[in-house]
Order: C-alpha cells, then structure tokens, then sequence
C-alpha cells in the first residue's frame, strides 16, 4: 500500500468557512450604508454578546474557571469609561482601551483571592466579588450612587457631531470587539499556552505532570479575560449612555444569558458561543413579547441542553460531520479523504 | 452601648444565615452538589408560605405545617427527576443546570406573584421584644436563632445518631462502597435533598416573616448562606451556624457605621477570612 499520508491543521471546510467568514465579514462593515438604525442596534448587541460568550467560553470551556461572576468586570469596564471621561476627561475611545487595562490589573487581586476556592465554590465566590464591585460603586455619589449616572452630553458629542455618525462608529466598535475576540481566542488556542489549556481541560493531573503551571495557565487566561470583559463592559454602556450599579453588575444580563448562550451553542469550541449567539437573540426576538415565560423557556431549554446535550449544538454536529472550522487540532490526512485522530 | 447592641443583634440574625446555609453545607456534605438555585428555592418556600397563610388565614409558623412537607416532596423529586443526573466529576452541569432552575424559579415567581414585595403576617409576634438588661431583644430574631440551633443540632443528631444520617455520611465517603451494601445512591441523594429543603423552607417562612421579599431576593440568600458555610468551614454544621453569626455581626457592625456598609461589610469579613483561612474557621471537609 502506497497512500499518502501527512498530518494537516487545515481541512476544506476550515478554508471555505474561512472564505466565507471574510465576506459576511465585509457585509457586515458595511452595515450602517444598508440597515436602518434598529437593526444596526440589534447587531451591535449581538456582537458585545458574541464577544462576552467566546470570553466567558475562553474561561470556563478551556481554563475550567466556571465564573458566575463575570458582570464584576463588565460593571468595572462600563463605570470606567464614565468615570475616565467625566472625571480625567479622557476621549471615549481612550477610556475604553484604559478600561480594560484597568479590568485586568484589578483582577490580579481578586484572583489572588478566589482562586483558594475550587470548583463550584468557586463559581459562588466570583459572584460575591461582583457584589462587592457592585456595592462599591454604589456608595460612589460622584457616580450617581445607587441610582447611576448618565453620560454628558458634550463627551457623547465628542466622539461624532451627528447621531447616525455616532451609531455607526459604536456599531463598528462592537464589531471590532467581537472580531478581536474571537481572533484573540483562537491564537491563544493555537499557541503554546492554548496547548497547555487544552491539556488542563482534558486531564488536569496529567498536565501537571508533564509540567504545566496549572495555577499560572489559568492565572493568566483569568486575568486575559477579565481585562477584555472590562472593555466589552465599557462598549455596552457607551452604547446604552446611562449606568447604574443595578444594570451594571446584573448576574442575569451578564452572566445567566452568557452561560446559557455558550452551553446551547456548545462550550469548550469556538463554534459554540457564536451559533449560541445567534440562536439567543433568535429567540429572543421571537419570544420576547412572552416576558417571564421566554426566559423560562431560555433557562429550560438550557437544562435540557445540559442534560441530553452536553457538547451543545455544534458538539452535535461536529461529532455527526467531523467538522472544525476554526482548525485547532491537528488531523492525519490520507490521500484525499480527510479523517478526524 | 450600640456596639454591645449591633453585635447581639448581629448574633441574632445569624440565626437566619444559618438557617440559609444550613441546607447548602448539607447537601454538599452528602453529594458535593453546589446549588445555584438555593436562594431561589428559600424565596419559593417564603411565597408558599404566603399562599398558604392567605388561603387557609393560619399564621405564618403554623403554615409551616404544610410548606415544610411540600418542599421536602419538591427536593425530592428534584434531586431524583434533574440533579441526580448532573452528578459526576464534572462541575460544570450541577452548576449549570441548578442555575437554569435558579432562572425558571425566579421568573415562575414573577409570572405568579408579580415584582411587588411582599410580607408575610405574623401579627403580635413581629413587634414583640423582651428586655435583657439595657438590651432589647425582637422576639421573632430570638425565635429565629432559637430555631436555628434546634435545627443545626436535629440535623447534627441525624448526621451521627440515625440509620438515614449514616447511609448519607457512607454515600458521602464512597458512593460506590455504599451502593455495594445495598444503598440506592440515589434515593439517599433524593432524601438528603428533601431534608434540606425541609430546613429550607423553616429558613424561607422566617425570612418571610422578618422582611419583604420579592421574587428577585434569591441570589443575596444563597450568597449569604454560602458565605455562613466558608467561614464555618466545609461540612461543619455548628461551624456554620459560627459562621452565620459572624457575618450577622460583621453587617450589623457595618450598618451601625454607615446603613450603605451593612451588606459590603458582611462581604469583606468573609473575603478576610477567605485570605487568612481559605479552609474557613473549623473545616471538617476539603472542598
């Protein structure tokens, strides 16, 4: 037998999707010169969304943290912007990026902290953390206290003179946060530390023989992500213009809908929190006129999920197709059928 | 003199805490389960309390006649129909899966109850106080703690004294062994549940009766109750019920100092001893 055999990351599908992605990508650009200012609102939404699921993915799905306390960083990163350009008078786009360096050096404390807690307790203790965040900042009237603040109107004017202007440029802000994300995720994932991730999820006692700082690896990604968190939090209220602890450190907005979002989508790919994105705000859009008996479906469909379904949708179709299209692993491929190792 | 006061106080409602985390550190004892919706589950036992109290005009105490057996039935179908299935070395589905029902609880709530806080009636019982020297003590805070130790030593007693606590402490050490000798694993599962959601719901009428409630209150329980069980230390139960009156003082130290601090005050003394004792005051356990 005479085959050829070589070992590829990259498969067909890979590249199409690839191809594909770039061109929804272009359509996407160029959103605000065909969809009306609804939609463009929508999707701006989606994206922040699709930018906390692949993080919180990043963290509970890869770094095994499970956080239930994620809003801590968002609330920090969205009271940042305010407080960086109300009070240094910092220009918006100054203040996002600063946010997020801000998220990530707070963290190193509160990871220094939580991370004595293991498993779920852990995930209770990242949600009293936000409490705190959350006391916090109410307690500073500067900030509007309990009841929040709103943005000024000459900083909002500052980044663009007229309103569409301005809805375009924090749409193309979110999308760039969503693009920059995912990018980030998977470079992480195909690098050395991303090996060192896959290797604590899959056996984390067989990592650390083979020499892995579990405690560094996952250090490092907590804090990665927190900091990123921190600047998704601080585009989600330059698009909302009014913050309040309340909105700003909510487990349900922030946390609860990430969580369901990456476990439908399919948690530990970086397929899942995108399809679970969409299928959110599918029925989001669809059931939202149902109020409370929507989010009971949400958290219903959730358990099922969970129950029936761990790996999510794409869990399914990747083990149904063999399909990865954002290549991570790597495949023997013989002659010119492609088979998964 | 108001330090002397906020502190017995603060003890007083310690009792409550105790009561909230009473439950949690049970379970986590017998299934190293992690339950997200225990706060959830304590303000669906407060609304039962409410129904019942309206329905049949009882007193808040005696309806605890029927909402303690009802949420016993609820842990135990829960335990047996969903949670039983989520157990396994994995985390991540108890945790998603008691998060999901902490959802649907809150939001059936919502659709039954409204948003609107509401209270239960407990009559005379909410103003009375009797006089300890300058002290006044509420009569219902030292009901509470009363009940609290009552509970914590009936479970202890179960614990270390019953048939029922020892199948619970074998499943705990090794469910396989347990199962060997003719335990169903799951049933003990089903009935460890049942029993903490009896104390439960002690905890959800109590808090009822103390202060408004609104179907959004959940999570604040279960962060109280879980942080009773961290400063106790795992699987202690009188270390919980420590654990509760510290962080009771530690809020009602806060409050005194500034009414903003109560609940930031209660966080911070747990996070200090988090720091200096990440195994909690008395661990019997390790997490």
């Amino acid at each position: 037998m005479n085959t050829d055999i070589r070992v590829s990351r990259t498969s067909n599908a890979a590249k199409v999707a690839a191809a594909l992605g770039a061109l929804i990508v272009v359509i996407l650009i160029a959103a605000p010169y065909w969809a009306g200012r609804a939609d463009l609102r929508l999707m701006g939404e989606v994206f922040l969304y699709l930018a906390l699921a692949s993080l919180w993915n990043l963290l509970a799905g890869y770094a095994g943290l499970v956080s239930v306390g994620q809003q801590a960083y968002v609330g920090f990163g969205g009271y940042m912007l305010f407080a960086l350009t109300i009070f240094a008078g910092l220009p918006p786009l100054v203040a996002i990026a600063l946010a997020g360096v801000l998220g990530a050096l707070i963290s190193i404390p509160v990871a220094a902290l939580i991370f004595r807690l293991r498993g779920a307790y852990f995930a209770i203790g990242t949600w009293v953390m936000a409490e705190v965040f959350r006391l916090v900042f109410a307690q500073v009237s500067a900030l509007g206290g309990g009841s929040g603040t709103s943005l000024p109107t000459d900083i909002v004017r500052s980044m663009a003179d007229d309103r569409s202007a301005r809805e375009a440029l924090s749409y193309w802000l979110a999308l760039g946060a969503a693009l920059i994300v995912v990018t980030a995720v998977y470079l992480l994932l195909r690098s050395r530390k991303g090996l060192a991730l896959t290797a604590i999820r899959d056996n984390e006692l067989a990592s650390a023989s083979l020499g892995i700082d579990i405690w560094r690896t996952k250090f490092f990604v907590y804090v990665v992500t927190s900091g990123l968190t921190a600047v998704i939090g601080a585009l989600i209220f330059l698009q909302k213009l009014r913050i309040s602890p309340d909105a700003a450190f909510s487990v349900n907005d922030w946390t609860a809908f990430v969580i369901f979002i990456v476990v439908i989508g399919g948690i530990g790919t970086i397929e899942g929190p995108i399809i679970g994105t969409l299928v959110f705000f599918l029925l989001r859009e669809t059931l939202a006129d149902l109020g409370t008996i929507y989010l009971m479906v949400l958290g219903l469909v959730a358990i099922v999920v969970m129950l029936k379904a761990p790996h999510g949708i794409w869990g399914f179709i990747r083990h149904r197709f063999n399909l990865q299209l954002f290549p991570l692993g790597y495949r023997v491929v013989i002659a010119d059928h492609t088979k998964g190792v | 003199m108001d330090f002397l006061n906020a502190v017995v106080q603060g003890t007083l409602l310690g009792g409550l805490y105790a009561l909230f985390a009473a439950g949690l550190s049970l379970i986590f004892g017998v299934m190293r389960l992690v339950n997200i919706a225990h706060g959830d589950l304590i303000v669906l036992a407060a609304y039962l309390g409410l129904t019942t109290t309206v329905v049949l005009g009882v007193h808040p105490l005696v309806a605890l006649i029927v909402v303690v057996p009802a949420m016993a039935g609820i842990g135990y179908v829960l335990q047996r129909g969903v949670l039983n299935h989520t157990l396994g070395d994995d985390i991540l589905p108890p945790l998603l899966v008691t998060f999901g029902l902490s959802v649907i609880i809150q939001n059936a709530l919502l659709e039954g109850y409204s948003a609107d806080p509401q209270k239960m009636d407990a009559g005379v019982l909410e103003t009375a106080s009797v006089a300890l020297g300058p002290l006044s003590l509420g009569l219902l805070p030292l009901l509470t703690f009363a009940i609290a130790v009552a509970v914590i030593a009936g479970l202890q007693w179960t614990f270390y004294r019953t048939p029922l606590g020892r199948a619970f402490r074998a499943t705990s050490d090794n469910q396989d062994i347990a199962q060997l000798m003719g335990l169903n694993k799951r049933h003990v599962f089903g009935l460890a549940m049942a029993l903490a959601l009896a104390v439960t719901a002690v905890a959800g009428i109590l808090l009822g009766i103390r202060t408004s409630f609104d179907p959004s209150v959940g999570g604040g329980r279960l962060i109280f109750g879980f942080e009773a069980v961290i400063i106790g230390g795992l699987g202690n139960l009188w270390g919980t019920l420590v654990g509760g009156v510290i962080l009771g003082v530690a809020q009602t130290l806060g409050a005194t100092i500034n009414p903003g601090w109560q609940l930031l005050a209660g966080h911070i003394a747990f996070l200090v001893i988090l720091a200096v004792r990440p195994n909690g005051l008395f661990p019997r356990i390790s997490g």
